[in-house]
């Protein structure tokens, strides 16, 4: 049973102009922490603020938790939490007091749900009586994700919770994600890092309003279906150009210490491998060069889904 | 090796009883890219905006392309690019309006700002939006202008502050593409970023953590140093003990 | 100076591509200079006046009717008794009561005096206060109508009949527009040279594109300038549409005085108001509190200004108030000038005043405003 579903959602700004959404579908099992991976201007928040009811669609259906987003907007507002984009607290109350009036709001009080915000709320519990203004970034998130869970909500959304966040304050919101999940609470969360994709169950790529894939990110990575090279030598800015100008090659992109590069035809890489490093060893390329199959990542899925889009010219 | 452009010795600014950014002691060479990691609230803003000439350091030293940055900001002003995590063009104004305005008030020639900006333009792809209002482009487009922006005027150093923030993965790449051009051209690039594969790009790599520089190496060595397989695992080792988080 | 250039014409291109403010720097102070003066009249009339005679005398009824021939009055009640008189104050429908006693024509005639009692609503203080010294002068007149008929009668020594007339000089019909709209127009342009530059500048800290002029070699004056000119030329443009289209098309006013005079105290003003908002403008970060500290400035400067109330007749702290805001200043000699046709030396003192306004509110601007924090 799904607690989201969507079907062909499409959202349309300035009289039509610009195209938000372009009929976007999936569906978000109950139960499930579902990614929507996509940078920013891909469409994500349109999308929540839609799912949230805070946003009427030009068309399409929209369901959450067995309810219609336009037609059962007010009952749907009670049972869903939403952690928007920017951060959305009452700056100059404290912590403690933006906690209160967001569970007054729902007609709750904090001891009520108190199980379900502890393992969070404990963290900023030290500094309850501190201002919300004057949190550090990730303080300020775990605030506003206690606001968010303080009515329990069935369904939790939360747009861009990690943008602008270090790695390892990201790390820690990810644990925390994966324990209200295993609580039984379906989450629907953006995020532009790539990276954080393999931590959810089931993500869906979008990119320029437009849904490029949905699956588990190992379905996604499946469907990679070609062989990743990842090459390395000291001269990296000259290995790319290089790389470029090989005429076999399909795409080639900088990946963190390694160049990621695919060939254009895949039938018998034995020969295509030691053909490039023949190239390369021509090119002089000595003992610091690497070059080996590697798997690919979401990032790698991702980047492979919007040249074959055409939005972009693969690099 | 090159001559440095960038010297800190003991840099440190205080608020009140905070020492935002605590005794850091570092060089940038000319030519370097230069990555300048950190968690959030870990001084990072802090010391790049000393060393840019728009805060006034508490205490120590620093030389920036040559000049003190306690009596020479406005020396310094005209000798850097930066590049600001907010976007940094004027919305309302078109692209080719924001090329021109920005070389204009950093004392570009009429011939030179024609030619750069027909350059630029024609460099990014853009010859069908010049006229178009900034605010109106995706952002990938946005933060790519506003580097060639940054770097119109040919300064010795470029800072730029989580340049990459939210770009999708492609168009992320095409900015450290120009990054690469820039440094090919002696161009000191001294840039932050939460993604850590884009520390892998830089030459050398500092992480700050608690207003301190806790490492600063070549990435590869940073692995070994640390024995990480990658440059996340670093990061983690490193910040995951500071203290500020919690502030 | 070529910076400058660039400063100002992407001051311009941003002001003009503002849809939404546009209409308000350009439009809107024409329309208020239409309306305001309109509804801003001194003048008193439809006195609403309930009188009570306890004499119900042929002089009592002159008297009425005097009252109400004035044009003045309108009388809303004619009653015996004060109770019922009051009644009608109490709903508001009467904002004076009138009460003639018994035996007024007699005693008036016996003893040659007699009292009157009045009684004000003074909640709309103008109105009733206007309205009580009108009816004092028409007593004062149905009075001195009493005494000539009796002089026929030469037992009396004839009293000398003092009258006072009054000439309004410089507005001869006493027309208010006259008094008002170039002291409504000296305040339009300096709420939207104050509000505007502030606005202005603290827009750019808030959106952080101060962040990239600030790393850039621009010159802290340049900026400044960049700023400052722009509202400078608007002002100037709303000033001269206000006194060309509607101070001389709509109301008929031409100044009496030298026009390059007015310009030449304008241009200084404007540079005061234009510190005034640059100096606002540095102590906010957000344009909710340039607004909000603007506002108050501004009120005062209107309130206190010698507008709406004339100066001399504030106490004295307040005068001390007034004569703090160069509003004050530019609002006399507008009307100064504009109506008395006053030369250069009769405001001389003005505009040194304003001079001064000009050279402390941004010299103390110029120095709060850092590039380097």
């Amino acid at each position: 049973m799904a607690d989201v579903i969507l079907e062909n959602i499409t959202k349309t700004y300035n009289k039509g102009k610009v195209l938000a959404l372009d009929a976007v579908s999936f569906a978000v099992d109950k139960g499930a922490l579902f990614g929507l991976i996509g940078p920013d201007g891909a469409g994500k928040t349109s999308l929540f603020r839609i799912l949230t009811t805070l946003l009427v669609p030009d068309g399409g259906t929209a369901i959450v938790n067995g309810e219609d987003v336009v037609k059962d907007y007010q009952s749907i507002r009670r049972k869903v939490g939403y952690m928007p984009g920017r951060f959305s607290l009452y700056q100059d109350l404290t912590v403690a007091e933006n906690l209160n009036f967001f569970a007054t709001l729902f007609g709750t009080t904090i001891q009520e749900n108190y199980d379900l915000i502890k393992d969070i709320y404990v963290q900023i519990e030290p500094f309850k009586d501190r201002r919300a203004g004057k949190l550090s970034g990730g303080m300020k998130q775990k605030l506003a994700l206690c606001c968010a869970l303080i009515h329990k909500p069935t369904v939790l959304f939360l747009d861009e919770p990690t943008t602008g966040v270090d790695p390892v304050s990201r790390q820690e919101f990810w644990h925390m994600l994966n324990r209200l999940r295993d609580q039984g609470i379906t989450i629907l969360v953006s995020t532009p890092y790539m990276d954080e994709a393999t931590l959810c169950d089931k993500i869906a790529l979008i990119q320029g309003g437009r849904i490029m894939s949905v699956d588990t990110p190992e379905g996604i990575i499946k469907q990679f279906g070609e062989l990743l090279l990842a090459v390395k030598s000291n001269q990296m800015i000259q290995l790319l150009q290089d790389l470029r100008e090989y005429p076999d090659t399909a795409s080639c992109y900088t990946f963190g210490e390694y160049h990621h590069l695919t060939l254009k035809d895949n039938t018998s890489y034995q020969n295509q491998l030691s053909e490039l490093k023949d190239y390369l060893t021509g090119k002089g390329y000595k003992g610091d060069l690497v070059v080996e199959p590697v798997a690919p990542t979401i990032e790698d899925c991702f980047i492979k889904l919007m040249s074959q889009a055409g939005r972009q010219p693969a690099v | 090796m090159n001559e440095a452009t960038i010297s800190c010795n003991g840099l440190t600014k205080q608020f009140g009883d905070f020492k935002a950014v605590d005794h850091i002691t570092f060089e940038v060479k000319a030519g370097e890219i230069f990555g300048f990691l950190g968690a959030n609230g870990a001084g990072k803003t802090t010391a790049m905006r000393m060393l840019c000439g728009l805060s006034v350091p508490t205490s120590g030293q620093a030389r920036v392309a040559g000049f003190n940055v306690f009596k020479q900001a406005e020396e310094i002003k005209k000798n850097i690019g930066y590049m600001s995590q907010k976007f940094s063009l004027y919305e309302d104004l078109t692209v080719l309006e924001n090329i021109r305005f920005f070389g204009g008030i950093y004392g570009l020639s009429n011939k030179q700002l024609k030619e750069k900006s027909e350059d630029l333009i024609r460099q990014l792809g853009l010859q069908n939006v010049a006229g178009t209002l900034v605010g109106s482009l995706p952002l990938g487009w946005k933060q790519k202008l506003a580097f060639s922006v940054a770097v119109l005027h040919q300064p010795r150093i470029v800072f730029l502050d989580e340049p990459t923030g939210g770009v999708d993965p492609v168009t992320r790449r095409q900015f450290w593409d120009l990054i690469y051009d820039a440094a090919e051209r002696g161009v000191t690039i001294f840039v932050t970023t939460h993604y850590m594969d884009e520390a892998e790009y830089c030459n050398r790599v500092s992480i700050m953590v608690d207003g301190r520089i806790e490492a600063l190496d070549t990435p590869a060595n940073l692995k070994q140093q640390f024995s990480a397989g990658t440059m996340d695992e670093v990061f983690y080792q490193l910040a995951r003990g500071a203290q500020r988080k919690a502030d | 100076m070529r910076t400058l250039l660039f400063l100002l014409r992407k001051e311009f291109r941003q002001i003009f591509r503002n849809k939404s403010l546009l209409p308000m720097i350009f439009v809107a102070p024409l329309l208020q200079l239409l309306i305001l003066p309109l509804a801003a009249n001194y003048e008193v009339k439809n006195i609403n006046i309930a009188v009570v005679d306890h004499d119900h005398s042929s002089y009592s009824q002159r008297l009425v009717s005097k009252i109400t021939a004035s044009g003045y009055f309108r009388l809303a009640g004619y009653y015996n008794s004060y109770s019922e008189a009051f009644a009608l104050v109490e709903k508001d429908r009467a904002d004076l009561v009138l009460e003639i006693p018994a035996a007024f024509e007699r005693n008036l005639v016996r003893e040659g005096q007699q009292q009157l009692f009045v009684a004000v609503n003074a909640i709309n203080g103008a109105k009733a206060g206007l309205g009580a010294a009108y009816l004092g002068s028409i007593i004062r007149d149905f009075n001195a109508g009493v005494r000539m008929e009796w002089i026929q009668s030469p037992r009396f020594e004839p009293a000398p009949a003092i009258e006072v007339v009054s000439s309004n000089w410089y507005n001869p019909f006493m027309n208010y527009n006259f008094f008002m709209v170039p002291a409504i127009l000296a305040v339009l342009v300096t709420m939207i040279g104050g509000y505007m530059t502030a606005l202005n500048i603290v827009k750019e800290k808030e959106i952080g594109t101060i962040e990239q002029i600030n790393v850039s070699p621009v010159r802290k004056y340049h900026f400044i300038l960049g700023k400052l000119i722009p509202f400078w030329v608007i002002g100037m443009f709303i000033f001269t549409m206000g006194l060309g289209v509607i101070a001389w098309q709509v109301y008929g006013i031409t100044p009496q005085g030298s026009i390059l005079l007015l310009y030449g105290v304008l241009a200084v003003y404007l540079l005061a108001v234009l510190g005034f908002g640059l100096l606002i403008s540095t102590f906010c970060d957000t344009q909710q509190q340039a607004m909000s500290l603007a506002f108050f400035f501004i009120m005062i400067m209107m309130m206190m200004s010698g507008l709406f109330t004339p100066i001399d007749s504030m106490p004295d702290w307040a005068k001390a108030i007034a004569y703090l805001s160069p509003a004050t200043y530019f609002i006399e000699v507008m009307r100064m000038v504009v109506l008395k046709g006053s030369g250069f030396a009769d405001i001389k003192f003005h505009f040194l005043v304003i001079c001064l306004f000009a050279v402390v509110l941004n010299g103390w601007a110029v120095l709060n405003y850092r590039k380097t924090s």
